[in-house]
């Protein structure tokens, strides 16, 4: 079943429509609700490899609907410690629950001062009214 | 009606604006995409009944004494093996053998003929019939005259309160008052229909349609339903650079007759294929997409996710030395080698309980 639309306020948002965890000095990261809805049902995760280091507002790993495939965009700097393997055996998770089980990867951040960076629910929320 | 990017909208416009459906650009026309989600569209249509508006196609009425002998020149299939009220899937050939469209022709009477062809090519089609006319043959393009709804699954004729028939027949008929062509014929290999109305009670019949438990379906499941079924998607799998003896539709050329290109054909035969287009399924976690590079040689010219398997399938062209079922081939996954199996067409049957 799909979720309905929510942006949670203790997450960190980037413009491209992904959201990170921040806990300690790692960071979970998925993709907003804003997006599983514009991509339609997923049906394949293709993740980083574990140890890979990602960059800020690069291409980390990619999803895709039967219709479309988009590029997964980092919030953050940093290295790959765990990737979600539920969302490669069900990529429908994602659509299901996109900020708890649908999370994708989990790094461990590089450069935390990127966060000053991000937007908060209420700025993303914003950006989203003005894509309408 | 033409909207303001000069796309054009079908008499369902309204209907499937109103049922919240996707709507994007194809062929020049503003069409649903999906309304629910590809997903349940097409397991709706492999299961119980899904309904499809199909108003982009193009009509072309070919009529008069010598309507057969044009269209039998031009068109690639046996005319002479049907007749009134039965209908064939044909080819409309070029010079070279290549595919100006694929096609079906409903025989109306003896001297009347309906074409019922793809929205991208109705125009093209139309003016190579109309350059090819002949005195006592009469070509219109009636394509804005009429809307066409596919309803098809295994339940849509008991939804539609309809009895069975043979596949590629038709009849005069009426659903809910509604009267129309019904067309025994679809693109998702299963049982089926296509409705044929006039474009002012299309939506009338659309409404009929729903109401008896058709779930609307859009041009997304209309893809993956296709694929899964190998029927070829013109301007994807074939095109008038693709020959139908490489592309696996020879069996709809008569090739004892003489028609536009059947010399070259017939040489094709003969020598054998370079390529054949084959059908494949994934063996890693991937999903091909339009022109995506097969490693062997070749390219993928359709590919998506089939809801049915839950895999990455696809068709493409492959050097006909390794078109046999089974041949390993790679697919080129932006940049990543992904493995594939060349199967049987179809991709999808259904298990015969």
């Amino acid at each position: 079943m799909a979720a309905s639309e929510s942006y949670p306020d203790d997450l960190r948002y980037h413009p491209e429509h992904d959201w990170a965890r921040i806990e300690g000095d790692e960071a979970t990261m998925g993709v907003t609700w804003y997006a599983q809805d514009s991509l339609g049902e997923l049906v394949h995760y293709e993740p980083p490899d574990v140890g890979a280091t990602i960059g800020k507002d690069t291409a980390y790993g990619e999803v895709e609907s039967v219709k479309a495939v988009s590029d997964l965009i980092a919030p953050l700097s940093g290295e790959v410690l765990a990737v979600n393997q539920k969302v490669v055996d069900e990529p429908e998770t994602v659509n299901d629950d996109p900020y708890g089980e649908g999370w994708l990867v989990r790094v461990r951040m590089s450069n935390p001062s990127e966060l000053e960076a991000l937007l908060d629910a209420a700025a993303y929320r914003k950006l989203l009214e003005d894509l309408a | 009606m033409p909207t303001e990017a000069g796309l054009r909208r079908t008499p369902l416009y309204e209907h499937h604006v109103a049922l919240g459906a996707r709507m994007v650009p194809f062929a020049g026309w503003e069409m649903p995409v999906q309304y629910d989600g590809v997903i349940p569209e097409h397991v709706a249509v492999r299961e119980d009944c899904g309904a499809f508006d199909v108003s982009h196609m193009g009509e072309i009425d070919v009529e008069g004494p010598r309507a057969r002998q044009l269209l039998g020149s031009l068109l690639s299939n046996d005319l002479g093996r049907i007749g009134i009220g039965e209908a064939q899937y044909t080819l409309l050939t070029n010079e070279r053998g290549g595919i100006v469209d694929d096609l079906i022709v409903y025989q109306l009477d003896a001297c009347r003929f309906l074409l019922i062809v793809n929205a991208s090519n109705a125009d093209t089609d139309f003016a190579w019939l109309r350059e090819r006319e002949l005195r006592g043959s009469d070509v219109r393009n009636v394509s804005d005259q009429y809307g066409l709804i596919a309803v098809q699954g295994p339940r849509s004729l008991e939804r539609l309160g309809l009895e069975d028939a043979p596949a590629f027949t038709f009849a005069e008929g009426e659903i809910d008052g509604i009267a129309c062509m019904v067309n025994r014929t679809g693109y998702t290999g299963e049982k089926g229909v296509e409705l044929l109305v006039m474009a002012e009670e299309a939506g009338d019949l659309w409404e009929r349609v729903l109401a008896r438990g058709a779930k609307p379906c859009g041009l997304g499941a209309r893809d993956t339903l296709r694929l899964e079924v190998c029927y070829p998607l013109h301007g994807n799998d074939i095109s008038p650079e693709t020959d139908a003896i490489s592309a696996g539709l020879g069996w709809v050329c008569a090739l004892d007759r003489d028609f536009t290109g059947a010399e070259e054909l017939r040489r094709v035969k003969e020598q054998g294929p370079t390529e054949r287009l084959v059908a494949f399924v994934m063996e890693e976690r991937a999903i091909p997409r339009q022109g995506m590079p097969i490693a062997e040689g070749g390219e993928v010219t359709s590919g998506t996710h089939s809801p049915m398997l839950d895999r990455g399938i696809g068709m493409g062209y492959v050097p006909a030395g390794l078109a046999g079922p089974g041949e390993e081939i790679t697919i080129d996954v932006r940049g990543k080698p992904r493995r594939a199996k060349i199967v049987q067409k179809p991709i999808y049957e259904r298990e015969e309980h």
